[in-house]
């Protein structure tokens, strides 16, 4: 092997390290390459000289520890400002990041304007914050016509619908309608992300991973939003301005809708570079909503024993179990997101599938018991909401159970539950536009 | 002989700092200088200079560019900055006071040595 050639498979091999930059690495090939000259002007063979100047350099670890304490701050990834060497391309994303993020700041203040009609804030702010994200990665995707196309066709149809229905002051189903169709919108959205390609199960699961972390980073910059928040309310209060109504009526809403656009790019940003964190989280909680659940199951079975009644069932115990299985099918999506299709089952998979079986015994009691009382009381338009949506979850993870079940034996790879859960995404989107457009007319928009 | 790891960690600084005092100059050639001005004594891994240089980088001390060397290859040069040749001076009057400690603590040492048997014989 040439000197070259040596001298390249050296630097490849430290190149892995986060500790040595590229910038250190040409310092001390540079150095090699004298120490090698050196050598063979003695005498050495170019192999010699190689293997005897790369020994006196020291051990691999010494020297990778040593750049470690002096350049700690390479091991922590910096992104949004250190984004080093990549030149000019990250600012423009960052450029393009923060016109849209003004574009949704700006826009979700426009129904504002019609003082009067306060619920024209309500209904128009799904399809303008999610359009805004829409046309951000239809932009940034470089979208073709037909996706531009469709995606645009959706938001306006949800806009013409949001604002035609003639719904009644304080309508309960103008927020079943205004949240459905937000999930709706959103699914949308994914057909942006993944630039038309929805069709694939891949690029689903892609959208599912940027669902989690952009919830995630929303999250957090939520938070920070808080502490702004409070201290702009507190440090305005001390000179005797009341801050509180361009907080609530500026900072939130533009801030929020902002936000939506930057949480995306910062997953967009990030998501090679850093673990992914919903994963993480789903490893931490799976556990503990097993946990949860079967001690719920064995406090219901002992209240069953003892005569009382199993469920008090009230209008808002099935939110909750809806809830509670939106949590359980999110720890499963997100166990499934993180690993690899060809991956065989682990003591992790038998949990779940606890969990999933603790799950669906739960929701059948409490389905039973919501059942009986619409039969008894009529039905309500959050009573249907819910209910449609606990079937759907409940038939999601009564065939993921099986299949995991399958997967558990090994007669089943892992490939086929993802496909199920990408395979299953249409559904939540066809509920929800049925939910939207169907239940307020039938209701009376009341 | 082999000089403890300690007091070759101790003494990397004020060498590195004296050898840049004498001009611009690079990790390889500082190392040579090392190895000369020791005889060849005084030796640690070659790749631990470089987080040294870095170091005294960040501290100020020293400055960095990139220099294309006649034969075509590119090396970073380093020099001392006017922190560094403060640097450099109080090393070399802390130096100066172990280095004197330790010559009359064995000067001494050897005088009574000297002494003792005399003293014995009386």
């Amino acid at each position: 092997m040439s000197e070259s050639a040596q001298l390249d498979q050296w630097r490849h091999y430290l190149a892995s390290d986060p500790a040595l930059a590229a910038a250190d690495l040409d310092e001390l090939e540079s150095h090699l390459r004298d120490q090698i000259d050196d050598l063979e002007s003695v005498g050495l063979s170019g192999d010699e000289a190689f293997l005897i100047a790369v020994r006196r350099l020291g051990r691999v670890d010494d020297l990778s520890r040593e750049f470690a304490r002096e350049h700690s701050d390479r091991l922590w990834k910096q992104l949004v400002l250190g984004s080093d060497a990549s030149g000019a391309a990250p600012d423009r994303g960052v450029a393009l990041a923060i016109a849209f993020a003004v574009l949704a700041a700006v826009l979700v203040k426009v129904p504002w304007l019609w003082a009067a009609r306060p619920d024209l804030v309500q209904r128009n702010i799904p399809v303008l914050v999610l359009g805004v994200l829409a046309a951000y990665f239809l932009v940034r995707v470089r979208a073709s016509r037909a996706s531009v196309a469709f995606v645009a066709l959706a938001f306006a149809g949800a806009a013409v619908l949001v604002n035609v229905y003639p719904f009644t002051p304080d309508a309960v189903t103008l927020v079943l309608t205004v949240l459905h169709l937000a999930v709706a919108l959103w699914l949308v959205v994914g057909v942006a992300y993944t630039g038309g390609e929805w069709r694939s199960g891949r690029a689903r699961m892609e959208f599912v991973r940027f669902t989690g972390e952009w919830v995630i980073y929303l999250t957090l910059i939520a938070i920070g939003g808080a502490v702004l928040t409070g201290l702009t309310v507190g440090v305005f209060t001390a000179i005797g301005v009341d801050a509180g109504r361009f907080v609530s009526d500026w900072l939130l809403p533009c801030g929020a809708a902002g936000a939506v656009v930057i949480a995306a790019w910062l997953v967009e940003t990030k998501k090679s570079v850093i673990e992914n964190m919903a994963p993480v989280l789903t490893a931490v909680f799976t556990p503990l909503f097993t946990a949860m659940l079967l001690a719920f199951i064995a406090a219901a079975l002992v209240q069953a024993v003892g005569g009382g009644s199993v469920i008090d069932a009230q209008r808002e115990v099935l939110i909750v179990f809806d809830a509670a299985l939106v949590v359980v099918l999110g720890l499963l999506l997100y166990t499934l997101s993180a690993r690899d299709a060809s991956t065989r089952a682990r003591w992790f998979d038998a949990l779940q599938l606890v969990m999933i079986i603790a799950a669906l015994v739960v929701d059948v009691v409490v389905l039973s018991a919501m059942v009986g009382r619409i039969g008894a009381f009529g039905a309500s338009p959050n009573k249907v909401a819910s209910l449609g949506l606990n079937l759907i979850l409940l038939v999601n993870l009564a065939w993921a159970a099986w299949l995991q079940f399958g997967f558990l034996r090994g007669r089943l790879t892992h490939g086929v539950l993802e496909r199920w859960q990408t395979g299953y995404v249409p559904v939540y989107l066809l509920w929800c536009v049925l939910a939207a457009v169907v239940v307020p007319p039938v209701f009376g928009f009341a | 002989m082999r000089i403890g790891k300690d007091l070759v960690a101790a003494a990397a600084t004020p060498i590195v700092l004296g050898i840049l005092a004498e001009g611009e100059s690079y990790g390889y050639a500082i190392l040579q200088r090392v190895a000369e001005l020791s005889d060849g004594e005084l030796a640690w891994s070659d790749g631990m200079l470089y987080p040294l240089l870095h170091r005294l980088e960040r501290l100020g001390q020293v400055e960095s560019s990139w220099v294309d060397a006649p034969s075509g290859r590119r090396r970073k040069h380093y020099r001392l900055s006017a922190a560094g040749e403060d640097a450099f001076a109080e090393q070399r009057r802390q130096w100066a006071v172990v280095t004197d400690t330790l010559r009359r603590v064995w000067t001494d040492r050897t005088q009574r040595g000297l002494a003792l048997p005399d003293g014995a014989g009386a």
